[in-house]
């Protein structure tokens, strides 16, 4: 399977996961409890002997167990449920890393934004942070209600059209975490992954700056090769970006660093030369209904071209 | 073909993403159509139209098919050797369907 997809939902790595995950194990437990007790009350009125039987019937059991009970265990849980999560409604600083994340039908439009909100990076379905701080996410929506869903990172939250929702994620440790839409957006929804990837953050400061020399470079030379004037002239670049060169498509992902993406198809497919032309190919028959077409018009050298040179794009 | 696992073979198709080109009975998704679908693949005659179809002939294919078939659309996969043999037992494995 991928790397981190589909997501494990119980096994946080980072502070607003952790607590998520703690209250809903414990959750669960006194759910557990409370039907343990109550197939066992149910027994002793159906099968126990008749002293058990008349206690279980008086109203002082219902007083008890029916009303004290709940009210006091459920204001005691909701007391200590909400201090658990406080973290997750932290005033936001505003000196941490911001990354813009647009929920697309069925994809991820991700953007870093430097000091004063604006994108200087642009990328899709994969985000770069770093371990062990919290990030905080733009999140956006394109077309209809999506929801960013990173379980290992932090809870839901929705991507509204015409409203921007902030949240924050971290993560403790370098890795890989998958994540999900999780709320039907149509069509392939199932089929909208992305990858988080938290790295030390020295690492995370040179890939930053790389991409940011990346993004700067202008007149990127298109025409290299083959692929690259495919690129251009079979429609590629009227969809797909890539920073520097004539393709400035903003319908699709933006290609710029597609080389080093770890997924293709928005986090469902791993990244190779061959996943690359099947996509290429025929993506309707991987992602049915997602709007890129497929290029049954390519010869095997022209797939195999394209696909060298969208590697390149680093 | 000693010690290939076609379960092996499978997880190693799911991982590197055969059926992103390729419909493989056992593989319920993705379902790819831009290659030939490879179902029931031990009663096939030729490999690409050109080599005979046996196991160690399909497990180099495989691993590099444009090395075996020059202008082969399939290119080398990110697979070692004995996973390209275990792919090999989980192919013939599923019959024809």
């Amino acid at each position: 399977m991928l790397d981190g997809w589909p997501p494990p939902i119980l096994d946080p790595a980072g502070p607003y996961a952790s607590g998520i995950a703690l209250l809903g194990w414990v959750l669960f437990a006194m759910g557990g409890l409370v039907v343990l007790v109550v197939l066992a009350a149910l027994y002793v009125a159906l099968f126990g002997k008749g002293e058990l039987q008349r206690k279980l019937g008086g109203t002082r059991l219902i007083w008890i167990a029916g009303i004290a009970f709940p009210l006091i265990v459920l204001t005691a849980l909701l007391v200590w449920g909400l201090a658990l999560t406080r973290n997750l409604s932290d005033p936001i600083r505003g000196d941490e890393l911001r990354i813009r994340v647009t929920g697309e039908m069925w994809w991820w439009r991700v953007a870093y934004l430097d000091g004063r909100g604006e994108p200087v990076i642009h990328d899709a379905n994969e985000l770069h942070i770093p371990a062990g701080q919290p990030v905080v996410l733009e999140l956006d929506s394109a077309d209809v209600i999506h929801s960013f869903w990173v379980p290992r990172l932090s809870g839901k939250l929705d991507m509204i059209p015409g409203r921007r929702n902030l949240m924050r994620i971290q993560a403790d440790q370098p890795g890989v975490y998958g994540g999900q839409c999780a709320e039907y957006c149509g069509g392939p929804h199932a089929l909208m992954g992305l990858t988080v990837a938290a790295h030390a953050p020295a690492d995370f400061r040179r890939l930053i700056r790389a991409r940011l020399a990346r993004e700067r470079t202008s007149a990127v030379a298109t025409n290299a090769g083959q692929g690259g004037r495919l690129f251009a002239s079979a429609g590629c670049a009227a969809c797909h970006r890539i920073a520097g060169t004539s393709a400035n498509g903003l319908a699709g992902p933006d290609l710029t660093f597609v080389g080093n993406r770890r997924t293709l198809g928005a986090g469902i497919l791993p990244n190779n030369r061959g996943t690359m032309m099947g996509w290429i190919g025929n993506s309707q028959a991987i992602k049915p209904n997602n709007r890129m077409p497929p290029y049954t018009v390519l010869s095997g050298e022209e797939l195999t071209a394209l696909a060298a040179y969208l590697e390149a794009q680093k | 073909m000693p010690l290939a696992s076609a379960e092996r073979g499978k997880a190693a198709i799911v991982r590197v993403g055969c059926a992103s080109c390729h419909t493989i009975a056992g593989i319920d998704w993705p379902r790819g159509r831009t290659g030939p679908e490879l179902d029931g693949f031990a009663g096939r005659g030729l490999i690409a139209g050109r080599l005979p179809n046996r196991p160690e002939i399909l497990a180099a294919y495989v691993r590099d098919a444009p090395a075996l078939v020059p202008g082969s659309a399939m290119p080398a996969m990110p697979v070692s050797e004995s996973e390209a043999r275990d792919i090999v037992a989980f192919l013939y494995q599923t019959g024809s369907r």
